[in-house]
């Protein structure tokens, strides 16, 4: 890390004041051709699973191999996730927004030749709309895009996340510079205050009160006071977090340094997911690059003002994400979350005051503060201003990371943005909140999406995950799933979730297997209001939304496995059986080969048979069989 | 002084008590497992909860912990009460079916076993960790933890050997309110 | 990996005696040795000035801490809500046959570890297992297999 910011020269460009930082920024817009050309490959998570180093590596190759002119030689970018992995690995080129997707290693002569050497787009690697067998041509007209509102996600895909120049050139640490340059940590509470700002990582607790509560405290009893930046992003289905820790670390880092300087911390730490290897390789590089330009450690921006952000690792345990058992991990005990109040505000790190808000909260701070309380708070709806990213999974045509205003109805950001369910059918919910959030059906489509709005209708905003689900789930077993979930991740100190949440699951598993009787659906009704109400955390206190959620839309399912024996999503197990339609079977014998336990029989090119006594319903049939005889009844 | 409610009557407790402390002070009963006078309060039984009103919000909150403050109407036995008590206990009593102490208490909320009790009649411990804290705190010794996480929750000692800390003074064995350390003792004392 | 006390040493030696090290400790004993040693877990307690039961609470709570060597390829099915909908629990069970090893646990031959994790951010990609360091983007039970094999050759 250090030979990174020393081959960039950053240590000999120390910046001395707020306005050296312009200066700076200047210097390095004046170095840079804005006609040269530039090609960018993504290299987020999702690309670089799909081979788009080797992609980058051969494009760069095959450039210096073309003998292109000087001047139209491009830069070949490394950027952070474009939200849009499903259609990985991804390249880009700019100025013109040419959008290429699943692109591989042996479609790079062809790019150099059509593209490069005779201007003209690679109709096969543009995106076809999945709805109108439209190829487009460019980023901002796919639909998945143009509905977007991309703000705290701005510069992702723009900019190297290696490279702080690159942050910079785009404006980063400008509203840093700008607080210090002029403005009290009284007036920076204000304007987070006025701006609405809910907490993103789940609560939705306003930030500006929050800091204001820790600043009170710091004045009853002073001393050191911490800020903590949440990235343990444990919700399942969801990589906001991740996304932005990767992308663009140096928004989350001036978040928090202002955050620091409005409350007067010397020290931050940001707690990143274990599986997020990548998150913690940029931010250390980030948080490399930025000490050594002067915009974090000792005396920043030449102003006096002390601060430093160290990165702690998570281990394995969503429950960790609740901010009383992050702040117990850090201090090296076991994560259990402790009662509150008092909260952290009042008694966090080490018993003194701490600020502890999620990265994206944290990433919105700087464009508050750069463009003003008014226009975030103009963002959005009363009570939920602003944007939030949310990751749309499951049964959706165009998977991905969107950002959209709050408020923004769930229909619309399925339908046009998600480009709806594949063979387009309606969606029969989305589960919205994380693992204890909740389901909501397609009659509550024009649902606003805003955290008061959700909330209403039995979910909740959570972290900002959006998963799609179509007639081919069954709303009874994602009730177990979630049950299952939180009773691995419970940390078991309390007995209504540790016990409580295991009865529950036993109840649902009833259900899966056709058992149980109606009363039951009663009983679990109260159980589940008994773990809510006595839970210590909110991991508990949350836990029975996915089934209460479930069995206030979809009753009928519930009714359809303990009355009917039937399940009709056909995913339980004990409710289904596997069989072979004989007329579109051609006999090629792969299922027989593949079958685990020998169940099926059949001579080639004759249609096979399924021995249901012998199948142990694994599903290795249907998954395999190419003409799509396999079917589940 | 603070000056609130308990059921409706009038009370009042120092600064800094816990509702629990304050409605012991006052005679008014409220079930508990996991607290002993003797070692800091942890929260982890949920036997104890009340329902409390502070004016904006009515919600249930562990006694054994809770602060009193001036103006709150603490509801010791209400329904919300009663049926997180009721559950707390139908679990209990279905998991450690051998425990006396667990019959008695169901016993009195009307709570019979039901058709997930379990055969492990020896499995008694309820995961308090009363002994994990009379060690620690009282005796000092720091012999056992409450070592793995959700259901697989369980008193230990490091690498599930016999802990060298042990000095065998007993202290767990006394406050252990299941019983449920007679059997553990020997394994831990080594 | 053999657990010399020198590679130990060297571990500790980047950590001040305090106790909120704890947690990175045992990281880079886990990272270095792929389980935690009794003598490396001892060793960590004693110099962190942390009591050795506590040691052994915050290790036993985090799924990624084990106290048996894990294999030399570690593989972690995802099975988050977006690999749950497309039929995560069907690959891990595939697994299991293909590997004859439960999940949680190492092959006799020490060449695999199996395990599940809820969610590695990839889920636009789902399903997703991934094998040490490598992404496997929506794949099946045959595709694994292959890529198994492939992995076993090296
Ligand atoms: C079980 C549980 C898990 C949580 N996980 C996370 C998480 O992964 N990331 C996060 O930012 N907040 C998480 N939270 C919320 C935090 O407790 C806390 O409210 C949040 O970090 C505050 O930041 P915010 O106000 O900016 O959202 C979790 C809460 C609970 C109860
Ligand atoms: S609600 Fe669950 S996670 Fe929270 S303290 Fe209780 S057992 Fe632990
Ligand atoms: S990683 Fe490339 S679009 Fe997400
Ligand atoms: S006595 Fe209060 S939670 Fe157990
Ligand atoms: S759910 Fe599998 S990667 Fe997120």
């Amino acid at each position: 890390m250090r030979q990174i910011s020393t081959a960039l020269k950053l240590d000999e460009n120390r910046l001395a004041s707020p306005a050296a930082l312009a200066a700076y920024r200047e210097s390095i817009l004046a170095e840079r051709d804005p006609n040269r050309p530039i090609i960018i490959v993504c290299h987020g998570t999702g690309c670089l699973a799909t081979n788009s180093p080797k992609v980058a590596d051969t494009l760069r190759r095959a450039i210096a191999a073309a003998g292109l002119q000087a001047q139209v030689v491009p830069e070949i970018k490394t950027t952070g996730c474009h939200g849009f992995c499903s259609r990985g690995p991804l390249v880009i080129f700019h100025p013109t927004g040419l959008f290429y997707q699943r692109v591989q290693p042996e479609d790079v002569e062809e790019i150099v030749q059509t593209t490069l050497l005779e201007g003209k787009p690679v109709e096969r690697l543009l995106y076809v709309d999945p709805n109108t067998g439209e190829h487009i041509v460019h980023d901002h007209d796919i639909p998945f895009y143009k509905y977007q509102q991309r703000l705290v996600l701005r510069n992702i895909g723009k900019i190297d996340p290696a490279d702080i120049r690159d942050t910079i050139a785009a404006g980063g640490y400008q509203s840093l510079a700008k607080v210090l340059a002029g403005m009290t940590p009284e007036e920076v509470i204000a304007v987070v205050e006025t701006s609405g700002l809910r907490g993103r990582g789940g609560g939705g607790f306003l930030a500006g009160r929050k800091w204001r509560l820790a600043v009170e405290n710091v004045r009853k009893s002073p001393g050191p006071v911490y800020v903590v930046g949440n990235g343990d992003e444990g919700d399942p289905g969801a990589f906001m977090d991740r996304t932005l820790m990767e992308g663009d670390p140096h928004a989350v880092l001036e978040g928090m340094i202002i955050g620091a300087y409005a409350l007067g911390a010397q020290q931050g730490y940001i707690y990143v997911r274990l599986e997020y290897p990548l998150a913690v390789r940029h931010l250390s590089v980030a948080i490399e690059q930025a000490r050594a330009l002067g915009l974090l450690g000792q005396n920043i921006l030449g102003t006096g003002f002390d601060f430093d952000i160290k990165i702690n690792r998570g281990a394995g345990a969503f429950v960790c994400g609740e901010e009383t058992a992050l702040i117990a991990s850090l201090e090296g005990r076991v994560g259990e979350p402790k009662t509150r109040p008092p909260y952290p505000a009042e008694k966090g790190l080490w018993n003194r005051p701490t600020i502890i808000n999620n990265v994206e909260t944290w990433g919105n701070v700087p464009q508050i503060i750069e463009k003003g309380a008014d226009w975030f708070a103009g963002m959005g709806v009363p009570h939920s201003t602003g944007t939030k990213i949310f990751s749309l999974v499951g049964k959706v045509n165009n998977v991905g990371l969107v950002e959209v205003p709050m408020g923004i109805t769930l229909g619309r950001i399925v339908e046009e943005i998600g480009g709806g369910v594949p063979g387009r059918d309606e969606f029969k919910a989305v589960q919205t909140g994380g693992p204890s959030g909740g389901c909501i059906p397609w009659e509550l489509k024009d649902t606003p999406v805003d955290f008061d709005s959700l909330t209403r209708v039995g979910s909740m905003m959570g972290s900002g995950g959006m998963i799609v689900m179509d007639k081919r789930d069954c709303m009874v077993d994602v009730a177990k799933y979630f049950l299952e979930f939180l009773m691995d991740e419970s940390c078991g100190k309390c007995v209504p979730c540790r016990m409580g949440l295991e009865r529950m699951h036993a109840m649902l598993g009833e259900f899966t297997m056709g058992k149980g009787s109606l009363e039951d659906l009663d009983e679990l009704h109260s159980l589940a209001e008994g773990i809510k109400d006595g839970s210590l955390c909110a991991l508990g206190g949350t836990a029975p939304n996915p089934v209460l959620s479930t069995i206030r839309y979809f009753r009928d399912e519930y009714e359809a496995h303990i009355l009917h024996k039937t399940c009709p999503g056909k995913v339980c197990r004990e409710l289904i059986t596997y069989a072979i339609n004989s007329e579109l079977c051609n006999g090629c014998t792969l299922c027989a080969r593949e079958c685990p336990a020998g169940a099926i029989t059949g001579v080639k090119k004759k249609p096979h048979e399924i021995n249901s006594s012998l199948c142990i319903k694994c599903g290795v049939c249907f998954e395999v069989c190419k003409p799509e005889a396999v079917e589940i009844l | 002084m603070i000056s609130f409610t308990i059921n409706d009557r009038e009370v009042t407790g120092q600064e800094g008590w816990t509702i629990l402390e304050v409605a012991k002070w006052h005679g008014i009963d409220i079930p508990t497992l996991c607290y002993h006078g003797a070692v800091e309060p942890y929260g982890a039984c949920r036997l104890c909860v009340v329902e409390v009103d502070d004016g904006q919000q009515r919600r249930l909150v562990a006694s054994c912990l809770h602060p009193v403050q001036e103006g709150l109407k603490v509801q010791t036995d209400s329904e919300r009460v009663k049926n997180v008590r009721r559950w707390i206990l139908q679990m209990m009593v279905d998991e450690h079916p051998g425990s006396q102490r667990i019959k008695e208490l169901a016993k009195s909320y009307g709570v019979k076993e039901s058709r997930f009790k379990s055969d492990r009649v020896e499995d008694l411990c309820i995961l308090c960790g009363l002994c994990v804290r009379a060690c620690d705190e009282v005796v000092g010794a720091r012999a056992i933890s409450l070592g793995n996480r959700g259901v697989r929750k369980e008193v230990a000692t490091t690498h599930r050997l016999p802990s060298p800390e042990c000095v065998a003074c007993g202290t767990c064995l006394y406050v252990c309110p299941t019983g449920a350390m007679e059997q553990l003792f020997d394994r831990i004392r080594g | 990996m053999s657990v010399s006390f020198e590679k130990i040493e060297a571990i500790l030696d980047r950590f001040p005696p305090q106790p909120e090290h704890l947690v990175s400790a045992f990281q880079e004993i886990q990272a270095e040795f792929k389980y935690i040693p009794a003598d490396a877990f001892n060793a960590v307690c004693d110099h962190l000035g942390v009591p050795r039961s506590q040691g052994w609470a915050v290790a036993t709570f985090f799924k990624s801490f084990s106290f048996e060597p894990k294999g030399i390829h570690e593989i972690k099915v995802c099975l988050g809500t977006a690999c749950h909908l497309k039929g995560g629990a069907r690959l891990v069970e595939g697994l299991e046959r293909e590997l004859k090893v439960e999940r949680g646990h190492t092959t006799g031959d020490l060449l695999f570890t199996l395990d599940t994790v809820n969610c590695v951010g990839a889920c636009a990609l789902a399903p997703v297992v991934v094998v040490g360091e490598e992404y496997q983007a929506n794949t099946n039970s045959r595709k694994l297999k292959k890529h198994l094999k492939k992995v076993a050759a090296e």
